[in-house]
């Protein structure tokens, strides 16, 4: 944190950042490395790092053996409503919070503050109950219902942030040239605001796609599961010739979380610091 | 600071005259504001308000899973159950050494980080790209991941020990001993990345110029930290290392993954116990108890944190 650092710390500041790096990365490579492995090289008592003879059997074996492009496909439908109906609701709602100060904003705010506080067993077994008096238990839908509403919180928090971001007086001054309302806000704030939804969406969508305990819970029928519960029944009886397979389903399950991520990364650390300005 | 600066600004703004002179209020109270907040305020409290308090209820009933007969109010019944069951408390004190044990080294380990890609070092871009990878990932895969990395024979971590000639290495996660410290090792790992990016926010907001201006007067690197840096980091911190705490008791699917508990239930936090309470056994009243006897001690225990901090605050 110096201004000008003698080449001893400096050299200290890169060996500590090697440090960081090899443990950060490690364990992501050696995901890798699995997934490409032969069942031989595998079932050997000296793993290596790079394989010698790299393969894509486990990732064939993977589709073969699990219903997993199904399970792919419910966590993409899932997931994709889920995200859709979040800032569909949460929008019009973060506009009013960020705008207004009013009952309705303080208990919306501490709504989003104590719904982090919950245990969620305290709230999957009411809505385990609900869903079933519904008929949506074992469902896509009631498992849609459940993410839209549990991404929420942190929707409205990143989505509170951007609104606040647009100066009201851009607004103001929309009026003041006779737009109307509604023509205030679809023509000067949405624009404004839409990579800030994007991003929020994007949020929600990595979210869900990654959730596990909710869709372990609500879903039975393995033809409904989403793709983390289904990449559980790999676990348990792992022989060495599964691991490989394992490792490919893994790896192929965080392409979609990694890629997103990567895109809406600064955005979600602003919405975060926009988010907490306020508290 | 936001919200209240742009009621303040409003509130200026607002000349005497009807509501249509009136422009600085984009949104009234009106039918207009209710039918922006409708579409979120019915779902949550249809699925998230609504259940929490019936979960609450259901914690003072004897409501099982499958059961024909009517659901009965038993009181505190199960709280006195709990209060007399060792295996919840076993759960409960597992819990606690995974939450503090996770969350302090994430605080510690995320702050050396944040401070590292504060400073104009090369290589800066490849750590905050890895970063991304614990954050971004599904939890069910970290749990996999690290399973291989642990595995007995085809893990990396016996392999490298075997290499070092360091012994034969172990059966991290089945071990007695080993399987606490392994998973919270896990926990380090996926929590960290997210608390050092929200520190390097906050690192960011900290004025250059009273850097320079402390490094002129003499101050060393670790006075500069005390006196200029920690002042303005500390409300990210304190709210990040709250929320890490709430998130890692409360945490389920990487130990789901990774042990399902085990061995012996050495690494059974409180949620896979209730869980299981719930799912396998079907003791809705009393997995709901359990989840009343989370909330109301991670709220001390926040209470207490937040409280002496804030003072600590005060005093400076």
């Amino acid at each position: 944190m110096s201004m000008r650092t003698g080449g001893t710390a400096r050299a200290g500041q890169y060996a500590a950042l090697l440090g960081y790096l090899v443990f950060l990365a490690f364990p992501f490579l050696w995901l890798i490395s699995t997934a490409f492995k032969p069942a031989r090289e595998l079932g050997s008592l000296h793993p290596t790092w790079i394989p010698d003879h790299p393969t894509l059997d486990n990732f064939r074996t993977a589709f073969d053996e699990q219903p997993l492009l199904r399970a792919a496909a419910n966590s993409l439908t899932a997931a994709l409503c889920a995200a859709l109906i979040a800032v569909v609701v949460a929008t019009p709602l973060a506009y009013v919070m960020a705008r207004r100060r009013s009952r309705l904003t303080t208990a919306a705010t501490g709504w989003v503050v104590i719904s982090q506080a919950f245990p969620l067993v305290l709230l999957i077994i009411p809505l385990f109950l609900i869903l079933k008096n519904l008929h949506l238990i074992n469902t896509l839908w009631g498992l849609i219902m459940v993410y839209a509403v549990w991404a929420l919180p942190f929707a409205l928090w990143m989505l509170v942030g951007y609104v606040r971001a647009v100066p009201a007086e851009l607004e103001e001054a929309a009026s003041v040239d006779g737009a109307g309302r509604l023509r205030t806000l679809v023509s000067v704030t949405a624009p404004l605001l839409a990579p800030g939804i994007v991003a929020t969406a994007l949020f929600a969508f990595i979210t869900a796609w990654n959730e596990l305990f909710f869709a372990l819970v609500l879903l039975k029928t393995p033809e409904k599961q989403t793709l983390p519960v289904v990449l559980t029944h790999f676990i348990g009886a792992e022989g060495a010739a599964d691991l490989g397979p394992l490792a490919a389903a893994a790896f192929l399950a965080t392409l979609p979380s990694l890629v997103i991520f990567a895109i809406i990364q600064r955005r979600i650390t602003g919405g975060m610091l926009a988010g907490a300005v306020k508290s | 600071m936001t919200l209240a600066n742009a009621t303040v600004r409003s509130g200026k703004h607002g000349p005497p005259g009807g509501p249509q002179d009136r422009p600085s209020r984009p949104v009234e109270r009106s039918a207009g504001t209710w039918f922006l907040v409708l579409p979120a305020l019915i779902p949550i409290l249809v699925l998230s308000v609504g259940p929490l308090l019936y979960g609450i209820a259901l914690a003072f009933t004897d409501a099982q899973s499958g059961r024909t007969r009517s659901t009965q109010w038993v009181g505190g019944l199960n709280f006195q159950d709990l209060l007399h069951d060792t295996l919840f408390w076993d759960s409960f004190r597992i819990g606690l050494v995974w939450a503090f044990g996770v969350t302090v080294p994430q605080f510690v380990l995320a702050l050396g980080l944040a401070l590292l890609l504060n400073q104009n070092l090369r290589m800066r871009w490849l750590a905050r790209a890895l970063a991304i990878i614990p954050w971004a990932m599904p939890e069910v895969v970290v749990g996999i991941m690290w399973r291989l990395v642990y595995h007995p024979d085809a893990g990396v971590l016996n392999e490298t020990l075997r290499d070092l000639g360091l012994g034969d290495g172990r059966d991290w996660l089945t071990g007695l001993a080993t399987a606490l410290p392994a998973v919270i090792v896990v926990g380090v790992w996926a929590g960290m990345p997210q608390t050092a990016v929200a520190l390097l926010a906050g690192l960011q907001n900290t004025p250059h110029e009273l850097h320079e201006a402390a490094a002129l007067d003499g101050a060393g690197a670790w006075r500069r930290f005390r006196t200029v840096t920690w002042p303005v980091l500390r409300p990210v911190a304190l709210a990040i290392t709250a929320l890490n705490f709430i998130w890692n008791f409360n945490s389920f699917a990487l130990v789901y993954v990774l042990t399902n508990g085990g061995p012996g239930g050495r690494t059974r936090l409180p949620m896979l116990f209730a869980y299981e309470e719930a799912f396998h056994y079907g003791q809705f009243g009393y997995a709901a108890a359990m989840g009343c006897v989370m909330v109301a001690v991670i709220s001390v225990i926040l209470a207490v944190y937040l409280a002496g901090r804030l003072r600590g605050g005060g005093e400076r």
